[in-house]
C-alpha cells in the first residue's frame, strides 16, 4: 500500500485544507504536516526500491495488465523523493512569501492537489492513467497561476492554459492511436508488444503525437512559449514548484515512454529528439540573455536545461542516460533554490527588474551566497552538482565521437554562466539605484531555512558526487534494459 | 464506418485549427473543443467498431474477438469529463481576462511580457 499512500496523503491534505477554509492558521499547519508526511513516505519508497528493486501495486486487486498499476522503480522513486523534499522547502518558504489574499483563495489545497498529480504521474504504470494525472496537475497549476488575480497573472495564465490544453489533446489522441495499434495501455505490457515494431506507421504516428504532447509539457523547442510567458507571474513559491517539478514531469514522461514503451532503434525518433534537444538548449540560453528580470532569465534557463536532459535521452548510450538522469535529479534542487532565492532577493531589493534592484551583496553577503551557489551550479561550475551533470553529458558526446554535440554542451554552459553573471551583476553586485540604505529588511527564517537546506544539498551532491553518479548509472541500466520493471508489474501481480 | 470517422475527425481538427488561429480567446477555446472531440473520435475508432454486440466477455474467455470493446468508451468518458472541466475553467479565465485586460486579442495581452522600449 506504500505507493497508494503517495496519492492519498497529498489528496487528503488538500481536502483537509479545504475543510479548514476559514482558518489560514489551520490550513498552514495541515499543509506542513501533509508535506512532511509525504516526505517521510517518499523516503520509505526510495529505501524499499534501493533494497528490493522495483515493485508494483495493482489498483483494486485487478491483475496487470488489466487493472491500473502503480510502479516504483529507481527513476520514479528518486523523482517522488525529490517531490517530497521540494514540497517541504516550498511550503515553508510560502509562509512568508505568499500573500494573505492568495492563501484565502486556496493556495494550500491547490498546492497539494498539484503534488498529488505530480506523484501520480511519476508512479503510474499505465499510460492512460498518466494522462489523468497530467490533468490533475494541470488544473491545479491553472488554479495556482491565477490565484493572485493580477493582470500579469491572467495574461500568463491565458498563454499557459491555451498552449497546455493543445498538448493535453495531443496526449489523449496519441494514447488512442497507441491503443488502436496494440490493444494495451499498461506500459510494461506495451514494452513487450512493441518490441521490434517501432518502425510501423501507426506506432510511429502515435510516437510523433506523444513527442509533441510531452515536448509541450517539458517546454522543448519549438513548443516552449508558454513557459517564459507564465512562470514569472505567480508567487515565488509557486514559480519554484513549477520550475522544479512541473516541466520535469514532461521530461520524466519522455524518458519513461521512449525507453520503456517504444522500441526506438532504427526509427527517426532519436534523431528528432536530438535535433529538438540541441535547438532547445541554444534557444533557451540565448533567450535567457535577452531578458532583464530575475525570473524571466531563469524561465529561459529552464528551457535550456530541459534541452540538456533530452540530449542525454536522445544520445541513449548508458553514459548519456546516466548524465540525463543526474542532470534531471540535481536540477530539481537547483531550480527550486534559484526561484526561491529570487523571491528572497525581491523581498530585499524591492524589485526583480534589473534596473530597479541591486546592492544585495554589500548588505547581505551570506544570503547572496545562497543565490550564487545554485547559479554557478546551473552554469556547470565545479565543484557544484551541475558541473558533474554537464561533465557526464560532455563525456557521453565525446564517447560517440560527435564534436558538434560536445561543443553545444560546453558552449551552452558558457552562455548560461553569462546569463547568471548578468543576474549577479545587476541584482547583487551593482549598487542599489536608491542607495544601499534602501535595503533594510531582514529575511525571515521561513525564507532562509529552505534556501540553506537546498543550497546545502547542492554543495553536498557536488562534493560527494560519486555515489550519486553510481546510483544514476544503476537507474539508467534499469531503464535501458527494463526487465526488472516489467517483471515487477507483470510477474509480481499480487 | 472507420473512413467516415476518420474524415469527421480530420474535418474537426481542420475547423478547430482554423478557429484557434484567429488569435482571439473565445474562438480559440471553441476550436480547442472541436479538436478534443476529434481526439475522442480517434479513441472510439481505435477500439474497433463492432455493431450490435454486447460489451460482455464470455466467462473464462480472455479475448474480446466477438464482443464490443467497452474500454474506449470508458476512456472517452474520462476524457470528456476532464475536457469539460478544463473548458469551463478556460471559459471563466477568458471572461475574467477580458474583464481585467479589456481585450480578447491574444497579441494585445502584453502584461506578462511587456515589449521593451525601442523594440516595438
Amino acid at each position: 500500500m506504500l505507493l497508494f499512500w503517495a496519492l492519498v496523503i497529498p489528496f487528503g491534505t488538500a481536502v483537509l485544507a479545504l475543510l479548514a477554509w476559514r482558518s489560514l492558521e489551520m490550513q498552514r499547519g495541515i499543509s506542513l504536516i501533509g508535506a512532511l508526511a509525504l516526505l517521510v513516505l517518499t523516503v520509505r519508497i526510495a529505501i524499499r526500491v534501493a533494497t528490493e528493486g522495483p515493485f508494483a501495486e495493482q489498483a483494486g486487486g485487478w491483475p496487470a495488465p488489466y487493472g491500473i498499476t502503480l510502479v516504483a522503480d529507481g527513476l520514479s522513486a528518486v523523482m517522488v523523493l525529490l517531490t517530497g523534499l521540494v514540497a517541504v522547502a516550498v511550503l515553508i518558504f510560502s509562509f512568508s512569501d505568499v500573500t494573505e489574499g492568495e492563501k484565502h483563495y486556496g493556495f494550500y489545497p491547490l498546492t497539494h492537489a498539484l503534488l498529488a498529480g505530480i506523484c501520480g504521474a511519476f508512479l503510474t504504470g499505465d499510460i492512460f492513467n498518466m494522462y489523468v494525472w497530467f490533468e490533475v496537475m494541470l488544473i491545479a497549476s491553472f488554479g495556482l497561476l491565477v490565484v493572485g488575480g493580477g493582470k500579469a497573472q491572467l495574461d500568463g495564465a491565458i498563454k499557459y492554459v491555451g498552449l497546455n490544453l493543445i498538448a493535453t489533446v495531443a496526449f489523449i489522441a496519441g494514447v488512442g492511436l497507441l491503443y488502436g495499434a496494440t490493444g494495451a495501455l499498461n506500459m510494461a505490457d506495451l514494452h513487450g508488444r512493441l518490441m521490434g515494431r517501432g518502425a510501423e506507421t501507426p506506432i510511429l504516428a502515435s510516437a510523433a503525437v506523444l513527442i509533441f504532447a510531452f515536448g509541450s509539457k517539458a517546454a522543448l523547442f519549438p513548443v516552449f512559449f508558454w513557459l517564459p510567458a507564465s512562470y514569472h507571474t505567480p508567487a515565488f513559491s509557486t514559480s519554484a514548484l513549477f520550475a522544479a517539478l512541473l516541466t520535469k514531469v514532461g521530461v520524466y514522461a519522455l524518458i519513461r515512454v521512449f525507453t520503456l514503451v517504444y522500441d526506438i532503434d532504427g526509427t527517426p525518433i532519436a534523431a528528432l529528439l536530438l535535433g529538438t534537444a540541441v535547438l532547445t538548449m541554444a534557444v533557451g540560453a540565448f533567450g535567457a540573455l535577452s531578458q532583464t528580470s530575475i525570473r524571466r532569465v531563469l524561465g529561459y534557463s529552464i528551457v535550456s536545461s530541459i534541452g540538456y536532459m533530452i540530449l542525454g535521452l536522445a544520445v541513449a548510450t548508458p553514459l548519456a542516460v546516466t548524465g540525463a538522469l543526474f542532470y534531471l535529479f540535481q536540477d530539481v534542487l537547483v531550480k527550486a533554490n534559484l526561484f526561491l532565492g529570487a523571491g528572497a532577493a525581491k523581498r530585499l531589493a524591492g524589485s526583480e527588474e534589473f534596473g530597479r534592484a541591486g546592492g544585495i551583496w554589500r548588505v547581505r553577503p551570506w544570503f547572496s551566497l545562497l543565490f550564487l551557489i545554485p547559479a554557478l551550479s546551473l552554469a556547470g561550475v565545479p565543484p557544484f552538482s551541475g558541473f558533474w551533470a554537464k561533465l557526464l553529458l560532455a563525456r557521453a558526446t565525446i564517447e560517440i565521437g560527435s564534436a558538434g554535440l560536445t561543443f553545444m554542451v560546453l558552449g551552452v554552459g558558457f552562455l548560461t554562466l553569462f546569463a547568471m553573471a548578468r543576474i549577479w551583476a545587476a541584482v547583487f553586485w551593482s549598487a542599489h539605484p536608491e542607495g544601499d540604505g534602501a535595503i533594510t529588511e531582514r529575511l525571515p527564517a521561513a525564507m532562509l531555512v529552505p534556501l540553506l537546506a537546498l543550497t546545502g544539498a547542492i554543495v553536498y551532491i557536488g562534493i560527494d558526487a560519486g555515489p550519486m553518479v553510481e546510483g544514476a548509472a544503476a537507474i539508467a541500466t534499469g531503464l535501458i534494459d527494463p526487465q526488472a520493471y516489467v517483471a515487477a508489474v507483470l510477474g509480481g501481480a499480487e | 464506418m472507420e473512413l467516415l470517422l476518420a474524415i469527421l475527425a480530420g474535418s474537426l481538427v481542420a475547423a478547430g485549427s482554423y478557429l484557434m488561429m484567429s488569435g482571439k480567446t473565445l474562438p480559440y477555446l471553441f476550436g480547442l473543443t472541436m479538436i478534443s472531440n476529434a481526439a475522442n473520435l480517434i479513441i472510439f475508432a481505435s477500439g474497433r467498431l463492432t455493431f450490435g454486440k454486447p460489451p460482455l466477455v464470455p466467462e473464462h474467455d480472455k479475448t474480446i474477438a466477438d464482443v464490443s470493446n467497452a474500454l474506449p468508451q470508458a476512456l472517452i468518458l474520462t476524457a470528456i469529463v476532464i475536457g469539460f472541466g478544463l473548458l469551463v475553467f478556460a471559459l471563466t479565465l477568458s471572461y475574467r481576462s477580458y474583464y481585467v485586460l479589456k481585450t480578447i486579442e491574444m497579441d494585445d495581452m502584453r502584461e506578462a511580457e511587456p515589449i521593451a522600449e525601442g523594440n516595438s
